[in-house]
């Protein structure tokens, strides 16, 4: 029953062939085998998907069903979910009965989607390979030696190694995107402001956005039509109404013209994923696109500027977890600053609090032209690259990564390192387009994925786009061991 | 550019932050580290560049000031460390 795309097994759940309840089963049963192995869940919600399963047939028997209910998934544990421990991968919120749903949360419950459980990430998504979060690192299905990407790691491994059909997760610097390319799987990124905020927790607010993981473009389609929208609850949600992402999926590529930025191809680039991005290049010809290079002379600082926005937003956000209203405090305190202190040192770890630090010296008096005005500057030089290369092309494709999974411990001596796993994937979060990662290879038996970034809020024309790879290729139906 | 290990005592209290002395120069290092990467940016002229906080010019949408939500103080308060009589408790900070 698993293994199968989610447009694959909603056909099958619409033909009868097996209820919800019983793929339901299928998967936590797969879950109580194989999630001692890859540590992709912090969850389980066994109870509640069942309910909800035996709820989705029924709906299904009255005719009242949508494409996907009856599906089961997996929520990024930075999604609220009402009743439910909602931890952020942290000691903090390691005992956080959420009182309320996400927007995304609540959006799938409406579609009768069955929730399995919360997955894995980096500690308040902030990492590149899972390894920062509290409940231990996740395990790459390809290859459990490696890392599986973060920050959404738990929810990559969890679609690579079908522990559910579908996942959500959040991207603020590439945490879709980077682990969908690690795991082999699509990974899909939406404009900033498509997918409501609300009830997902904040890391930082200029960047973050939600979006599927999952194991095709049309399935990411399928989600994106539940996700997308505007959002009452989330004024920075943009107020227009999202298009049928199913309906373009088949349009023909003819005529499209495709950038491929000429400083992606530098130094840094692993020859593997260059030749399995060529390859996918030779074949959008073949399918009536044309290649053209284009420049995106500033994408070398992205990392730079990303790391002054992002911590500085982090830094204000992450104060609110001071031990009063909910989650961790810390034991005894003396007096209200003690309280604080021991609350904040003791429930976040150490990436968490370096970057609340880099975050607060770049905000502090004296220093707020040098790093934080500064890297808006920059901010807009960047957008201001994507700009002009979209008035020659409509599409830009390039490496998600600069090799495949590392392994895990490889590059936790120097956090820059790690950072710098991020140099694709940054600058389409600061210039908040929509992209994604899709499967284009494989090398010593470990996924390769491309990125394809659009113009703003043209999620419709990218899924087409990457659709039409999948309609001619099959490396995103490979599968590990599992 | 290199901190001192007193900046980042510094830092970590504006952050209500507790660093151990035993971590203190490791912290140090690696956000020194982080800031050098960051100085890449000091590389580029941008005098007359407009800053952009965000990533499309939007303003913020209003809504008609009517009450929307009902009170869920209880609900919500059931998951605080320490409530009494609907307030939150903290550590005493009056003497």
């Amino acid at each position: 029953m698993s293994r199968r795309t989610v447009a694959a097994l909603s056909r099958s759940l619409a033909q009868g062939e097996f209820s919800s309840t019983e793929l339901t089963r299928d998967y936590l049963d797969r879950i109580k085998k194989f999630n001692g192995v890859f540590n992709a869940y912090i969850t389980v919600t066994e109870e509640l998907a069942l309910a909800q399963a035996a709820a989705a047939d029924q709906r299904r028997a009255r005719g009242e069903h949508g494409p996907l209910t009856g599906i089961p998934l997996a929520h990024k544990d930075i999604f609220c979910m009402r009743d439910v421990l909602t931890t952020c991968g942290s000691k903090m919120l390691a005992n956080f009965i959420s009182p309320y749903d996400a927007t995304v949360v609540e959006r799938f419950n409406a579609a009768g989607t069955v929730t399995l459980g919360k997955t894995n990430m980096d500690e308040f998504a902030m990492g590149s390979s899972n390894e920062t979060s509290f409940f231990g690192a996740v395990r790459n299905p390809w290859d459990t030696e490696r890392v599986p990407g973060g920050s959404s790691g738990g929810s990559a491994a969890a679609v690579a190694a079908d522990l559910c059909a579908m996942a959500t997760g959040t991207d603020t610097g590439g945490s879709i995107r980077q682990p969908a390319a690690f795991c082999g799987i699509t990974g899909f990124k939406p404009s900033y402001g498509r997918i409501s905020r609300w009830g997902m927790i904040a890391f930082a607010s200029s960047l973050d956005q939600a979006g599927p993981i999952c194991k095709s473009a049309e399935d990411a389609a399928l989600m994106m039509n539940v996700m997308a929208g505007p959002d009452i609850k989330d004024s920075t949600c943009v107020d227009m109404a999202a298009p049928d992402y199913m309906a373009t999926l088949n349009d023909s590529l003819k005529g499209l013209r495709i950038g491929v930025p000429r400083q992606h191809l530098a130094k840094g680039l692993g020859a593997e994923v260059e030749s399995a991005l060529q390859e996918a290049l030779k074949l959008y010809e073949s399918l009536g696109a044309t290649v053209h290079e284009v420049d995106l002379p500033n994408s070398h600082l992205s990392v730079s500027a990303y790391y002054v926005i992002a911590p500085a937003e982090a830094s204000a956000n992450l104060s609110r977890f001071d031990g009063v209203r909910y989650g961790y405090r810390c034991e005894n305190p003396v007096n209200l600053e003690d309280m604080y202190k021991r609350t904040r040192s003791e429930g976040f770890g150490s990436e968490v609090k370096r970057r609340i630090m880099v975050g607060t010296y770049a905000l502090s008096a004296g220093f707020y032209d040098a790093y934080y005005l500064k890297a808006q500057q920059i901010r807009r030089l960047i957008k201001n690259d994507f700009d002009n290369a979209f008035k020659d092309v409509d599409v830009i494709i390039g490496p998600t990564t600069p090799h495949t999974a590392f392994k895990i411990g490889e590059k936790n001596d120097d956090p820059v390192t790690m950072y710098l796993e991020d140099i694709y994937t940054i600058a389409v979060n600061l210039a908040g387009l929509p992209g994604m990662s899709i499967p284009a290879g494989m090398h010593n038996g470990l996924p390769i994925g491309i990125q394809l970034v659009g113009k703003d809020f043209d999620e419709a024309r990218l899924l087409n786009i990457a659709h039409q790879y999948q309609q001619n290729t099959d490396w995103h139906l490979q599968r590990p061991e599992v | 550019m290199a901190l001192e290990k007193s900046d980042v005592e510094k830092i970590a209290h504006l952050a209500r932050l507790h660093i151990d002395a035993t971590e203190a120069q490791e912290v140090t290092n690696r956000i020194s580290s982080i800031l050098n990467m960051i100085d890449q940016m000091q590389s580029v002229e941008t005098h007359n560049v407009a800053p952009l906080a965000h990533p499309f010019d939007a303003v913020q949408r209003l809504r008609p000031d009517v009450v929307t939500e009902t009170n869920q103080r209880e609900y919500l308060q059931k998951i605080a460390p320490a409530t009494q009589d609907g307030l939150y408790l903290v550590p005493k900070v009056i003497e």
